[in-house]
């Protein structure tokens, strides 16, 4: 593993999930699993800024971006390489709902890495856990911070901004390589171009064979939150009225 | 026969819904409203490279093809553009870069071409004149030689984007009709830069696309440089021709995208509106047109497909011509039709600013007068397709 050079020209990692939609219509196959049917993929919203801010960094210091993803997902890989990313690494694992295997699914392969900063999104849109950064740096022994909203790099340091509860910031300044997990909000993503949807053809994704026999997660079952029913109330306004003051008392809202 | 999209075409399409879903119909329901040109969408769709698509790499585009283009309107229309999605693209991708990119002279495309791939330079295009509309062969626009300069003089009428445009490309005769061995011969193509005091330009108040102008145009001895001809010198109408099929094959697209954004604003509207028991989306009555429409819209998207594949792979203009006559009359029928039928699921909903729906019957409304009528393409099919005797004179 080398050490950060100086901030003049940094190699980043970005780690980008293919994930559901949240505007998909999630229905079960069965207790253990979603049916696939009816399902939309796309780049996990949080990492379209951490690739964003990746490319960035990259315009500004120089380097070069590698972008990383588990699972089936050369799509999102590919609309990464196409936003300005070098290179993509695939590891075809399935890792369902278990961060701390995708954590180490990546850690296999990016310890043979050289790098000075990974980059990933502060969590995924479709599990929300806001594991797999935080776990990776521990298994990699590296600085992290997360939920962090600006970066600056400082002579072999990152001087980042994390979004705390109730507006307030923090400023924490990190030794590279380090990793970081980044708020949505941080950047603009840059919309796709044309030109790099075909610069990225000729871009490798290169594949790689990872076994993780370790599983931190059992799931028993899966089930939708039962639908809370709408109410209609008919009536005169005054009964409308009535229902409706009886209902928030009964809520314990007035 | 291959009708799947490559890795590459998909991506446009995704880029392009990425693009729309930022300029949702609220947004051009504001600029139709303020008749003002959409500034921030056309910085976007310049900085992600759609204005290049079809512009060779050595000048800064993509160097794709017609296809790649149809892709990204219909995906910018039907996902909330409506034809803005269309309409900044064929002034200034059609008219302006397509024209230049198949017969420019390379000092015309290293002038040109590099500034319109980036967004930087609009164009528009003045062909229709009031006394020769559908009749274009028809125009009185001349253009004389006079030493080593072209003195042009004439009326135009509808040059959608005249009033902005960097670069406008005008059609002009160069020899008299009368003098013509054949009506086709004596048309010549310039390129001019705008503003140019010769030039009078005119907005003219429409129906609908506020948010852009279309604008009578005079032409006062305005004089240019031998070279802004595109060669060869009367054999303009031919030239033309490159730029007609493309302009009507993404008309056709701004058919299919308009009605497909129409009809899923309506299809959510039925869903959730009940006047009587059920929704209003359960009753055939208002189910059918729609789906009937639909599935017209998309037999005319194959076919306008069929007419870009035959363009890009160099088919002579005939047969593209063929395809994208018969597209447009497809589309525009089922387009219409879905646009009303989307507008009546509305009930007086669809009447307000406030649901969009009217602006895209007002937009749909073009597409049966430009830039071909229904009529003229019907009499092409008629006369060159099915071997009818030509139904005018001319
Ligand atoms: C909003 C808008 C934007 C435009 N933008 C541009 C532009 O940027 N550049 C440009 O050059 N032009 C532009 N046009 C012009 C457009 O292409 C013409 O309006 C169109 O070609 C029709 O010509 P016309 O209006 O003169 O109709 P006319 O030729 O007068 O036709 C009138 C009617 O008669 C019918 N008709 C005519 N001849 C026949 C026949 N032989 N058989 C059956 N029916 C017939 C037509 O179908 C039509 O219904 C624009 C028009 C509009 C409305």
């Amino acid at each position: 593993m080398k050490i950060g050079n100086g901030g003049e020209s940094l190699k980043i990692f970005v780690l980008a999930k293919h994930a559901i939609d949240t505007e998909s219509e999630i229905r079960l196959k069965d207790e253990k699993s979603i049916d696939e049917k009816g399902l939309i993929y796309d780049i996990n919203d949080w990492d379209r800024y951490a690739i964003e801010e990746a490319i960035r960094l990259k315009e500004m210091h120089g380097g070069e971006v590698t972008v990383i993803g588990v699972g089936n997902n050369e799509d999102t890989l590919r609309k990464c390489l196409a936003m300005g990313a070098d290179r993509a690494i695939k590891i075809p694992l399935e890792t369902g709902m278990d961060p701390y295997k995708t954590a180490l699914a990546i850690k296999d392969v990016i310890s043979e890495e050289n790098f000075d900063l990974i980059i990933a999104g502060l969590m995924s849109q479709d599990c929300n856990n806001a594991l797999v950064g935080a776990l990776l740096a521990s298994m990699l022994n590296l600085p992290f911070a997360t939920a962090v909203t600006s970066v600056k790099v400082e002579d072999g340091k990152l001087r980042v901004t994390r979004e705390l509860e109730g507006g307030y910031q923090e400023e924490v300044i990190l030794q590279l390589p380090c990793l970081i997990t980044v708020q949505s909000g941080i950047n603009e993503p840059r919309y796709v171009s044309i030109m790099g949807i075909k610069r990225a053809k000729s871009k490798e994704i290169k594949e790689v064979d990872v076994k993780v026999d370790k599983e931190m997660i059992e799931l028993e079952r899966m089930y939708l939150p039962p639908v809370k029913k709408a109410e209609l109330i008919t009536g005169s306004a005054d009964e409308i009225a009535e229902k409706l003051i009886e209902i928030f008392k009964e809520k314990g809202v007035i | 026969m291959e009708f799947s999209m490559s890795d590459e075409q998909r991506m446009i399409a995704d880029t392009a819904r990425e693009i729309a879903e930022d300029f949702p119909p609220e947004y051009w329901r504001e600029k139709e409203e303020k008749q003002e040109f959409a500034e921030e969408f056309w910085r976007a769709i310049s900085d992600a490279g759609f204005v290049g698509i079809i512009i060779p790499e050595e000048y800064g585009g993509a160097g794709m093809g017609m296809i790649e283009l149809l892709i990204a309107m219909e995906e910018l229309a039907a996902n909330g553009c409506g034809m803005a999605g269309v309409w900044y693209l064929v002034l200034t991708e059609v008219f302006g870069a397509l024209s230049i990119v198949k017969h420019g002279t390379e000092k015309q495309k290293e002038k040109y071409l590099p500034k319109i791939a980036k967004g930087k330079l609009e164009f528009c295009m003045a062909l229709t004149e009031p006394d020769a509309g559908t009749n274009t062969l028809n125009i009185k626009t001349t253009a004389k030689k006079d030493g080593d300069e072209w003195v042009i003089n004439g009326n135009k009428i509808f040059i959608s984007g005249a009033d902005r445009a960097g670069g406008m490309l005008i059609v002009a005769r160069t020899t008299p009709k009368e003098k013509a061995p054949r009506r086709t011969y004596g048309i010549s193509l310039f390129l001019v830069e705008l503003p140019n005091p010769a030039i009078r330009i005119n907005p003219i108040p429409k129906h609908g696309i506020n948010y852009s102008k279309t604008c009578e145009v005079s032409f006062n001895d305005l004089r240019l440089p031998e070279d802004s001809l595109i060669p060869p010198q009367d054999e303009g109408w031919y030239l033309i021709l490159d730029i007609l099929n493309p302009e009507r094959m993404s008309f056709t697209t701004a058919a299919i995208g308009i009605s497909k954004l129409a009809i899923n604003k309506a299809i959510e509207y039925s869903k959730h509106r009940r006047v009587f028991v059920d929704p209003i989306g359960s009753y055939q009555a208002l189910q059918f047109p729609l789906a009937e429409s639909y599935a017209m819209l998309e037999a005319a998207k194959l076919m306008n497909f069929k007419a870009a594949w035959l363009f890009d792979n160099n088919v002579n203009y005939r047969e593209v011509g063929s395809f994208a006559n018969m597209a447009k009359v497809v589309a525009v029928e089922a387009g219409i039709k879905a646009v009303y039928w989307a507008m009546q699921i509305f009930g007086g909903y669809g009447y307000t600013k406030e649901y969009d729906v009217e602006r895209w019957w007002r937009e749909i409304n073009l597409i049966r007068l430009a830039p071909v009528t229904q009529q003229m393409a019907l009499a092409y099919i008629g006369e060159h397709i099915l071997g009818m005797p030509k139904s005018y004179r001319v």
